[in-house]
């Protein structure tokens, strides 16, 4: 197909020409940055919790009365004790937080006592030698907590745990060459805190796009939290029996001590709720995005359809010139389809440089990760066969223009 | 004649109703993305105080020094609470308040009532008048009573309703964790959005606290923060609840009312004076920074507007641009399609003006038809917003007047805009090359 008369017969409508490459080289730019965004949010939506979350919930338990460390210590071990008597219950942790649970406390992390700036930061775990068989972690390297290692702190005392169980990410990131097992860190302490055990995934508790630098990096420490307001108790059932656990652990619990409160909305959560909430924005803005993709590449279709066929329904006599002349149906169809690849390649062109800018703006803005080239290029693909779908329907009319239209007046 | 232009414009869009209802579609969604979105970032950009904004001023004084900016961290963005007391105890500013978010359980006298969770915060007498809260019954409580570390609370009209069943409570006892309070004040529904005096603790935009109890008295029972508590590093600090109040945790918040720019001059120079005396005394080894910020400076540095609702509106932005665009092109192929009847028209004597008044009309109906589209869409967007925000931010949008008649505005303008090129063309048809081509 020889180019040369398209671009002529172009240079003639040079207003239509530069609309539908200016919608195109918008479209390309939004849907990628917009593509990009959706993945970003659902990448983090599926990541896995390294928890047992089909067979997991989560108390919030909050005391009727304020309690001296030591009161709450002994209501916590009613509690505990109550809650393995709940049939299908396998495991049972106090805990500070949970993967997930948004917010949350992070320790910064460094390597020396005496460092200025932090190595890393980590999500701060606290749990008895329950936690990890209470969560369904698996470890990969070292051992679990001994119960003479487990250390109870109230509220503002000082947290100095020797030990710390820690997840391969932050293991990895303060020893590089995979020997952390049995080497210290420093976590806001002043003595140093021994790794004794390695896990492969344990989520931070913290969802918030701040932590993405420290994705994965947590830590937990043998330290049973007894707060003067309360606490979470993490519970473990049996396979199948979730459910009915989850309706049964509360009542156990008010029937032991009915001075509390376990919020009926909130207050008792399985790990699938959990996670839903967790993600709910992100979800959300997943949507939104879909949804301005699928519009605007739905009205980029219809205004290059819209315009085609007007340059059709003008062209009417030059088509039926060329046909008369010897032109085949698929001269003029591969006629129309050119000169929309030729306007879509020129719509794209500018289409990569907006793409980059709107991504560029959004990285120093909103703090986006810089756009990888697939994206760029998938982008150019889904518009460049859009662009070729919207001109097959009009430039299918055109190729049917009998010759004999040559004859008429325009 | 415009009826004529009307009459005529109609004609040409019911002789393609699929380009006219793609353009009115592509206009409708176009506006109604941008409104819903606009919708959001109105409601969370709004100010909360508009009268007063201009008269309220956050301190800030730095307690942790230059090293800690060079380690990365910023100066708190809330005092320690021994900055906070000298500066209340100075009494330098027309009104000034500590505060700090607190919660408790609520123990009904009722016994057959289970306690509850409730929320609130603790702050002096002056955040009432400071901050136009309104009363139902009662008021706030006085300076004496802050000096006296008085047992008094002022509660939410939704706590009274729920407690006292809306009744007049002033005077009677609400039994928080295990103190008694004497209430002697009932506010009216009052929350501002966002909930300035607070938004270095929370999201600016949830629920009304439940109560207010002096500053005083809360820190005399030992009451924790319920917000954040900025402690830099492993600094050394005793144990204890007095090793906390004068360690160098940040976690309480200041607000002080300057009536006018030679109080806000005299503040900064009280604010550097002050900093100067800690110096001497021994207490800072740095030239501290000290910052004043106003109401909406605060917002801002606070990045209240969340970054998720700043970018969909732009992307809504952006889409409803396409939508413009093309637009554009259909505007221009419809218009062109006639130019024949253009050319006829204008050598039968209409001026190029009359042609473009008449193309104008055209759009302009088309513009209306997009901006009732556009309603329609909005409604829809509005229905739909708490799938894609944070509910506490959701619910702050909603359909107002004023948002209807914006949203017919902007598709009629941006369509107006957009048809101005193709009149244009339009006008321009040669009536002579028009005529001789047929």
């Amino acid at each position: 197909m020889d180019i040369q008369p398209i671009l002529a017969a172009l240079r003639r409508h040079k207003a239509g020409t530069i609309l539908i490459a200016l919608q195109i080289a918008l479209t390309l730019a939004i849907v990628c940055n917009a593509l990009f965004i959706i993945h970003q949010r659902l990448s983090r939506m599926n990541e896995p919790s390294g928890v047992d979350e089909a067979n997991i919930f989560v108390i919030q338990n909050l005391w009727g009365e304020q309690y001296s460390t030591q009161e709450a210590l002994e209501r916590i071990q009613e509690d505990l004790a109550a809650l393995r008597q709940v049939p299908g219950v396998q495991d049972v942790t106090p805990s500070n937080q949970y993967p997930f649970k948004g917010g949350g406390w992070d320790n910064l992390i460094t390597l020396k006592p005496d460092q200025r700036t932090e190595t890393t930061d980590a999500s701060y775990f606290a749990g008895d030698e329950h936690f990890l068989g209470a969560l369904g972690e698996k470890l990969i390297a070292g051992r679990d907590f001994r119960p003479d290692e487990v250390q109870s702190r109230g509220l503002r005392e000082k947290m100095n745990p020797s030990v710390a169980i820690v997840s391969k990410p932050l293991a990895d990131k303060l020893y590089p060459h995979g020997d952390a097992l049995g080497k210290s860190f420093y976590a806001m302490t002043s003595a140093p805190v021994t790794i004794v055990g390695i896990v492969d995934v344990l989520q931070r508790s913290d969802v918030g796009t701040w932590s993405v630098p420290y994705a994965g990096e947590s830590m937990v420490v043998p330290i049973r939290m007894a707060m003067p307001w309360g606490g979470y108790y993490i519970v473990r059932t049996k396979p199948g029996q979730l459910t009915a656990a989850m309706r049964a652990a509360p009542k156990a619990l008010y029937a032991e001590n009915r001075m509390r409160m376990i919020d009926s909305k909130d207050g008792v959560l399985s790990f699938a709720e959990v996670r839903h909430r967790a993600f709910e924005r992100d979800r959300g803005m997943a949507i939104l995005m879909s949804i301005i993709c699928a519009v605007l590449l739905a009205i980029t279709a219809a205004g290059i359809v819209g315009l085609t066929s007007f340059w059709v329904g003008q062209r009417r006599r030059q088509i039926g010139v060329r046909r008369a002349l010897g032109a085949t149906h698929r001269d003029i169809l591969s006629y129309f389809m050119t000169e929309n690849l030729l306007i879509s390649l020129a719509g794209v062109a500018l289409g990569v440089l907006l793409t980059f800018g709107l991504n560029l703006w959004l990285v120093t803005r909103f703090t986006l990760s810089v756009l990888p080239l697939t994206y760029v290029l998938g982008g150019i693909v889904i518009l460049l066969l859009l662009g070729q779908g919207a001109v097959f329907a009009p430039a299918l009319r055109a190729s049917r223009v009998p010759p004999i239209e040559a004859t008429r007046p325009a | 004649m415009l009826a004529y232009y009307l009459r005529l414009g109609l004609r040409s869009l019911r002789r393609n109703p699929v380009l006219t209802v793609l353009m009115v579609l592509a206009i409708g969604v176009g506006v109604a993305a941008s409104m819903t979105t606009f919708a959001v970032f109105r409601a969370v950009s709004a100010n909360p105080l508009p009268d007063k904004s201009s008269r309220l001023f956050v301190p800030q004084i730095d307690p942790w020094g230059p090293q800690a900016r060079i380690d990365g961290s910023d100066i708190p963005d809330a005092l320690t609470y021994t900055d906070a007391m000298a500066l209340m105890r100075d009494r330098k500013g027309a009104r000034q308040t500590a505060i700090y978010p607190i919660n408790h359980t609520l123990i009904p006298d009722d016994v057959s009532r289970e306690p509850f969770h409730v929320d609130g915060y603790a702050a002096y007498a002056d955040f009432f008048p400071m901050f136009e809260a309104p009363f139902v019954y009662g008021s706030g409580w006085d300076h004496a009573q802050d000096d006296a570390h008085a047992a008094v609370v002022v509660i939410s009209s939704q706590l009274n309703q729920q407690v006292f069943g809306g009744a007049n409570s002033v005077g009677r006892s609400l039994r928080l964790d295990d103190h008694d309070y004497r209430i002697v004040g009932v506010m009216a529904d009052w929350n501002p959005r966002p909930r300035f005096y607070d938004v270095n603790n929370d999201d600016g935009f949830s629920d009304p606290p439940d109560f207010i109890l002096p500053f005083t008295h809360a820190v005399d029972t030992h009451t924790d923060t319920s917000g954040n508590d900025l402690c830099r590093g492993t600094t050394g600090r005793d144990p204890g609840w007095d090793g906390w109040l004068r360690s160098g945790c940040a976690w309480v918040s200041f607000w002080v009312e300057l009536p006018d720019s030679t109080a806000v001059q005299a503040y900064r120079g009280y604010l550097q004076g002050y900093v100067a005396e800690q110096n001497r005394a021994g207490r800072f080894h740095w030239p501290a920074k000290t910052a004043l910020f106003d109401l909406t400076q605060w917002l801002q540095q606070e990045k209240v507007v969340p970054p998720a609702t700043r970018m969909s509106l732009l992307l809504s932005l952006g889409f409803f641009l396409v939508c413009l665009v093309n637009t554009v092109g259909l505007l221009l192929a419809k218009f062109m399609r006639r130019a024949g009847e253009i050319g006829v028209r204008r050598a039968l004597g209409a001026s190029r003006r009359e042609i473009w008044l008449q193309f104008l009309a055209e759009a302009a109906m088309v513009g209306v038809a997009g901006g009732v589209a556009g309603l329609l869409f909005t409604g829809i967007g509005m229905l739909s917003i708490g799938l894609v925000f944070d509910p506490d931010i959701a619910r702050l949008a909603h359909m107002s007047v004023s948002l209807m008649g914006l949203t017919l505005l902007c598709a009629l303008v941006a369509t107006v805009a957009a048809a101005f090129y193709p009149t244009w063309r339009a006008a321009h048809v040669q009536p002579a090359w028009q005529l001789k081509s047929n």
